[in-house]
């Protein structure tokens, strides 16, 4: 299998504090992977450097062989990156299925379209996006409207109308209940599953890493200290000591997330 | 009750979209002159002048009115804008009937009023605007006006002003039209009369937003014999304070424009300046018969004494008069050929006429010094400068304006 | 030396002046998030009340300050008394709303304040002890202004000890700085709003009764420093009390200077240096990100298209306005091309604002760009009137970019802000530059063509124009462009993230608003002959931003609606005296009843009788 992203020596410093440090791992295609760590292990840090709202100091990021960094999010995206958002951001003064038609809108290219009815443009498209979500049933409601859950879902559909070879999902569980959790994820198992997308996730539910990931990364001040299988970083003495130096700690986060 | 009642009903009647076919159903018995001017932007200047053309409305109506017909007055705001004003006058002229318009008070409402009588054909007799632009530049055939311009009342100081030993002068004025070209008028006539004299300084602050202490300043760095004033009402009243102050007007001459009219000098109280060369309106103090029976009757009427805008306002409509009697008819044609030369044989401020090559009337304004008579400000030493002294020949003037 | 010295403290003197009444409208923001154009009537009333007190007193020391002090302490009732009455009850309402009342609060006091004080000029007396000159490196220096000088860093000091020193101004700072955080922290917070209103009012009048002895208290000291006072807050940062003291300094020094080298620079120098600022400092120069932000509030409901029912009726509607000619008299015409024009701006201002999410305080200078250009094309070119009308909006398209590329960088308040300033820097060359412009004089006989020029003619070269800018405007809401540019009022976030260059399309959200108010100012030239620098003014924007949100800024019928029952009731009303108050009182009655505008408060209407007949 071919590499979908490869990144090389990533390092990103905040005023004298690095936050990212040589960071440097392979993506493949059709791959479910995790990015985890604790709170300030430089996560976040990673992703916006992957999708360009920051500029790294140092390090290469290429997505199939084209570099990444140096372009703003709209160009990223275009390359192919989708991505969703640990603090929901979608259209609020639109509908469910209107916020994904602007996905597509744009996919197509057709932002600077100034007659068309924006409303009736691929909506067939959009409807089928939003069944790969299971919201159809909610598309004519008001995103305002929505359940946390739903946003995250919708979010989803949104970041999979440009057909990208790469989503990267921020804390895609956040704020969900624990049974919704599992469910959104196997969902993106699923979407994976289909081919044609890889995913990169960061994660604070050991439960949902485990039960999804193929292979987890282990953040830690910046720096990669494990990477592996669902069973290889449960043991990985380095990864435990990070986590609170206990080898049950995995279990009780999740218990009290 | 029956105010509220009756101000409920004037409000029904005057919602513009009650009437629906053209609405000229005034009786044949008066004539309607429309009216328009800036009485909510400017209240200090345009109540009296409001006041004083009710009161030649009122005796003329009483002694007759206009071969028998009773003289109405459609007065209207213009909210300061020179867009609304021409809407108004639109309405005055197509709904009310008005035979003609007058007012006004700003400059730009007045041009805007004149380009609109031009193109609608309709005589405008604007009363108070004093922008030289209204007769020359920008006149056109439709426009008269009535009040002393920038120009003349420029000449009338510079006349006085070439008389000081002063040489070096600095000039503050409000840094728009009326400004700019009551600067440029003074510094062509003053110069004219007195080839030896040099402008040292200018200084330009926005209208009704001097910054008095900077600009003081600014004129006394400039060290000059003497200083020309523009500004007027609040300015004027910052600009006299701060310059008493920082004793920029000691041992220095000042001509000053406008400051000796009540509208301006009034406010200033126990503080106004003493010696100034202004022009203006001693209204309490003109004695002949016309002015005395004048101000009696406005003081009877109002209570209060005769300012400037009063004096303006009364003698529009002896203007209008006359123009009505003479052209016999209400006929915008009748009424244009009337205003070329009329002569306005008796006001309170003596005959004038209007002069048939620019349009301009001739009448005048008093020059003197500002001083103080029982602790209040008034105008001293002055004396009637008729306006027709003031203006360029008829053929010179006539040059000045577009060929139509 | 001693000259620059001495014209340093001149500077420094107004300096204080300016602070006094920045800082209690940098009070009164930062707390309530309110924009209040009554600040300025608040400062007036103070000048007026002090005048009556201190001349009461005449003469006294004492009394003088005791006058001054207690005028500022009537005035912050009245600002409480405005606050419970009016403005508490609105708080919940979209974005900027509670500027239409306070608009509305400002007519109402310019005719009070004519009822009771007269249309003359009032000169106070001198502070008495304080009367005089003294002479500092040899130059005259007013001695009330050195009092001045002092008076400006105690009140500092003093909000400074206020707000870091009780727990008032600690809720009061945490309030500007987060204002969800404050509810969550269990605060009252009507009272706290309540407290910063007084106070900001009370600095209000503050400011007024001091300028006793330096300026005759008249009618139009409101609108004189309403404009340079929110210039002084925008620089300092919205909300930051010292960073007003430091932008009034910076402004009343850089004049004070300036005016010795280029007298004229006065007009527009505060807004230059309001605009060279933002550009550098987006914030201005002490303000947080976030500052610039409205209280948080309701995302707004999903476009829908118009049922058949309320389209058969718009419909209908429109084919009485296309028929009005027939029957109506000629000045209806003139009054109906009036409402379409302001329609067509109002409806460009909310393609902006309410589509856009971008407030401008400075949209006029579009709709004044336009009737220049089309008006100097017949001047100076001799352009017919169809070619000048296409000539016009097209020069206003080319202002809008040159502008909007820097207000898009920008957001909030300071984006309305920079507007403001683009549009009194418009307005300062066009007033000024007299002989390409005419100055103020305008420029006269931008006349209709001939076939053109009879009213009903005019009507229906209006009616197209208007009618037309106004449906493609609409159609662009509902085109891919117009939802993407709400999507990024939305969320600028997502938008990034599905590939829109989201300041470009404000930019060009920006430019095609422009362009479309170009096409109502060349309407409005050609309708009224002629074309003076009010048609860039800060009050025709002002006019267009009370229509939009008058009408309801959450509805595209919203500025429809707004723009025809301002320009009617405005007619109807001029007609009466006290205009103002009436006028004053019927906008208060209309935010009070419809905080939602005009197109909620009739959407309500309509489903309440709905509802009663099921």
């Amino acid at each position: 299998m071919t590499n979908v992203l490869e990144v090389r020596n990533l390092s990103k410093s905040f005023g004298g504090v690095q936050a990212v440090k040589d960071v440097h791992f392979d993506l493949k295609e059709g791959e479910f992977l995790a990015l985890i760590g604790p709170n300030g292990a430089g996560k976040t840090t990673c992703f916006n450097m992957l999708n360009g709202y920051l500029k790294p100091n140092a390090g290469s990021v290429s997505l199939r062989g084209q570099a990444l960094i140096g372009h703003p999010p709209r160009k990223i995206w275009r390359m192919g990156v989708g991505r969703t958002f640990q603090i929901t951001a979608t259209f609020l003064s639109m509908t469910v299925v209107e916020n994904v038609q602007m996905a597509l809108i744009s996919h197509h290219r057709r932002v600077y379209d100034l007659f068309s009815r924006a409303t009736r443009l691929y909506v067939d498209e959009a409807m089928a996006l939003l069944e790969l979500v299971s919201m159809q049933d909610q598309a004519g409601r008001a995103c305002s409207e929505l359940a946390y859950g739903d946003l995250k879902r919708l979010e989803l559909a949104i970041a999979l109308a440009h057909e990208p070879a790469l989503l990267l999902m921020d804390e895609p569980t956040a704020g969900m209940a624990p049974s919704e959790r599992l469910a959104l994820m196997a969902l993106t198992a699923e979407i994976v599953a289909k081919g044609g997308v890889s995913v990169v996730f960061t994660e604070h539910d050991m439960d949902v890493v485990f039960a999804h990931a193929h292979r987890i990364l282990v953040l830690n001040r910046g720096e990669l200290i494990a990477e592996g299988t669902g069973s290889e970083i449960r043991t990985n003495p380095l990864v435990q000591e990070v986590y609170l130096g206990g080898g049950s700690v995995f279990e009780a986060e999740s218990a009290h997330a | 009750m029956n105010l509220i009642r009756r101000t409920v009903l004037g409000a029904l009647a005057a919602m513009p979209l009650t009437g629906l076919t053209t609405g000229i159903s005034l009786a044949q018995d008066t004539i309607v002159l429309g009216e328009v001017n800036s009485y909510t932007r400017l209240p200090a200047f345009t109540e009296p002048y409001k006041k004083g053309w009710q009161l030649a409305v009122e005796q003329i109506n009483a002694a007759g009115g206009i071969d028998g017909k009773q003289l109405e007055v459609i007065s209207r705001d213009d909210t300061g804008d020179p867009a609304t004003a021409i809407r108004i006058a639109e309405e005055l002229v197509s709904k009310d009937g008005a035979v003609l318009i007058f007012g006004t008070f700003l400059s730009n409402i007045g041009l805007a009023v004149s380009d609109f009588a031009k193109q609608k054909e309709v005589l405008f007799l604007a009363s108070e605007p004093l922008s030289d632009a209204i007769v020359w530049s920008k006149g056109n055939k439709y426009t008269y006006r009535l009040r002393p311009s920038t120009h003349m009342q420029a000449a009338m100081l510079a006349e006085q002003a070439a008389k000081l030993d002063a040489v070096k002068w600095a000039t503050v004025a409000p840094n728009y039209a009326y400004g700019q070209d009551a600067v440029k008028a003074f510094k062509a006539e003053l110069t004219k009369l007195r080839p030896d004299v040099e402008f040292v300084e200018e200084q330009w602050p926005p209208v009704f937003k001097i910054d008095a202490g900077s600009t003081v300043r600014a004129l006394e760095a400039a060290k000059p014999d003497a200083i020309y004033n523009v500004t007027f009402g609040g300015d004027l009243a910052k600009f006299v304070r701060e310059g008493s102050l920082r004793f920029l007007f000691e041992d220095r001459d000042v001509a000053s424009l406008l400051t000796g009219e009540p509208e301006y000098l009034d406010p200033l109280g126990a503080e106004a300046p003493t010696g100034w060369i202004v022009t203006g309106y001693p209204s309490t103090d003109i004695e002949t018969d016309e002015h005395k029976a004048f101000a009696d009757a406005y003081m009877e009427k109002f209570g209060e004494a005769p300012k400037t805008g009063s004096i303006v306002g009364y003698n529009s409509i002896l203007a209008i008069a006359a123009a009505l009697e003479k052209a016999g008819s209400t006929d915008t044609d009748a009424l244009l050929t009337a205003m070329e030369g009329l002569i306005v044989e008796s006001s309170p401020t003596g005959p004038f006429t209007f002069r048939a090559a620019d349009h301009q009337s001739t009448m005048g304004a008093y020059v003197g010094k500002t001083g103080m008579v029982d602790g209040k400000p008034s105008m001293v030493d002055w004396a009637y400068a008729d306006g027709a002294d003031y203006l360029p020949s008829e053929d010179d003037a006539a040059a000045l304006r577009p060929t139509e | 030396m001693g000259f620059y010295f001495a014209q340093l403290l001149t500077g420094l003197a107004n300096a204080s002046s300016l602070f006094l009444i920045a800082s209690g409208l940098s009070i009164i923001f930062g707390v309530t998030r309110i924009v209040n154009f009554a600040h300025g009537s608040f400062y007036m009333v103070g000048a007026y009340i002090a005048y009556t007190l201190v001349s009461l007193w005449s003469g006294s020391i004492f009394g003088f300050w005791v006058s001054v002090l207690l005028a500022a302490m009537v005035v912050g009732m009245i600002g409480l008394v405005i606050e419970l009455t009016i403005l508490r009850r609105i708080y919940h309402a979209p974005e900027l709303f509670q500027l239409v009342a306070t608009f509305g609060v400002v007519l109402i006091f310019q005719d009070a304040t004519l009822a009771i004080w007269g249309a003359e000029d009032l000169l106070g007396p001198r502070a008495p002890g304080l009367n005089s000159a003294v002479r500092i490196m040899g130059e005259p220096i007013p001695e009330y202004d050195l009092a001045l000088i002092a008076i400006g860093p105690v009140v500092l000091l003093a909000i400074w000890l206020l707000f870091h020193k009780t727990r008032w101004g600690v809720l009061v700072r945490a309030a500007t700085q987060d204002r969800e955080m404050v509810g969550a922290l269990g605060v009252n917070q009507a009272w706290l709003f309540s407290a910063a209103f007084v106070l900001g009012s009370f600095l209000a009048g503050l400011g007024g009764a001091l300028q006793i002895p330096r300026e005759a208290v008249s009618l139009q000291m409101d609108l004189s420093i309403i404009g340079e006072a929110f210039v002084v807050v925008v620089i300092g940062g919205m909300g930051s009390v010292s960073g007003a003291f430091v932008a009034a300094v910076l402004i009343s020094v850089l004049n004070a200077f300036a005016i010795l080298i280029f007298p004229q620079i006065s007009i527009v120098l505060p807004f230059v240096i309001m605009a060279i600022v933002l550009i550098f400092r987006p914030h201005g120069l002490f303000g947080k990100p976030g500052s610039e932000k409205g209280a948080p509030e309701e995302p707004d409901q999903p476009l829908a298209l118009m049922d058949q029912k309320s389209a058969m009726v718009l419909m209908a509607a429109l084919l009485v306005l296309a028929i009005s000619p027939v029957f109506t008299a000629d000045f209806t015409t003139v009054l109906m091309v009036d409402v379409m024009v302001a329609t067509l701006f109002a409806v460009s201002l909310h393609f902006m604002m309410g589509v856009g999410g971008m407030v401008s305080f400075g949209h006029a200078a579009y709709f004044g760009v336009g009737a220049y250009g089309a008006a100097m094309a017949v001047k100076f070119l001799g352009f017919g009137m169809i070619p000048a009308m296409i000539f016009g909006p097209v020069c206003a398209v080319l202002a809008a970019l040159f502008f909007g590329w820097f207000c898009v960088r920008l957001s909030g308040v300071y984006l309305a802000m920079l507007t403001l300033a683009a549009a009194q820097i418009l307005w300062g060359v066009t007033f000024q530059w007299q002989e390409f412009t005419g100055g103020d004089d305008g420029i006269l006989g931008v006349w209709p063509a001939k076939w053109a020029s009879a009213d009903k003619v005019y009507f229906y070269i209006a009616f197209v124009f208007c009618i037309g800018g106004i449906w493609a405007l609409r159609r662009a809401a509902f085109s891919p462009f117009g939802y993407i540019l709400r999507g990024i009022r939305d969320s600028q976030t997502r938008a990034e993230a599905i590939g829109i260059d989201t300041r470009f399309h404000q930019w060009m959200g920006f430019v095609l608003a422009g362009g479309f108010a170009g096409l109502a100012g060349v309407v409005f030239a050609f309708s009224k002959g002629s074309v003076f620098p009010d048609t860039l003014g800060i009050a025709l924007s002002i006019d267009g931003l009370i229509m939009v949100l008058l009408g309801g800024i959450h509805a595209l019928a919203g500025p429809i609606l707004g723009a025809g029952a301002f320009v009617l009731i405005e007619d109807w009303v001029t007609r009466l005296d006290y205009w103002r108050f009436i006028f004053g009182a019927i906008i208060l009655i209309v935010v009070l009843l419809a905080p939602d505008g005009i197109a909620g408060g009739i959407q309500r209407l309509l489903r309440g009788l709905k509802g009663g007949r099921a």
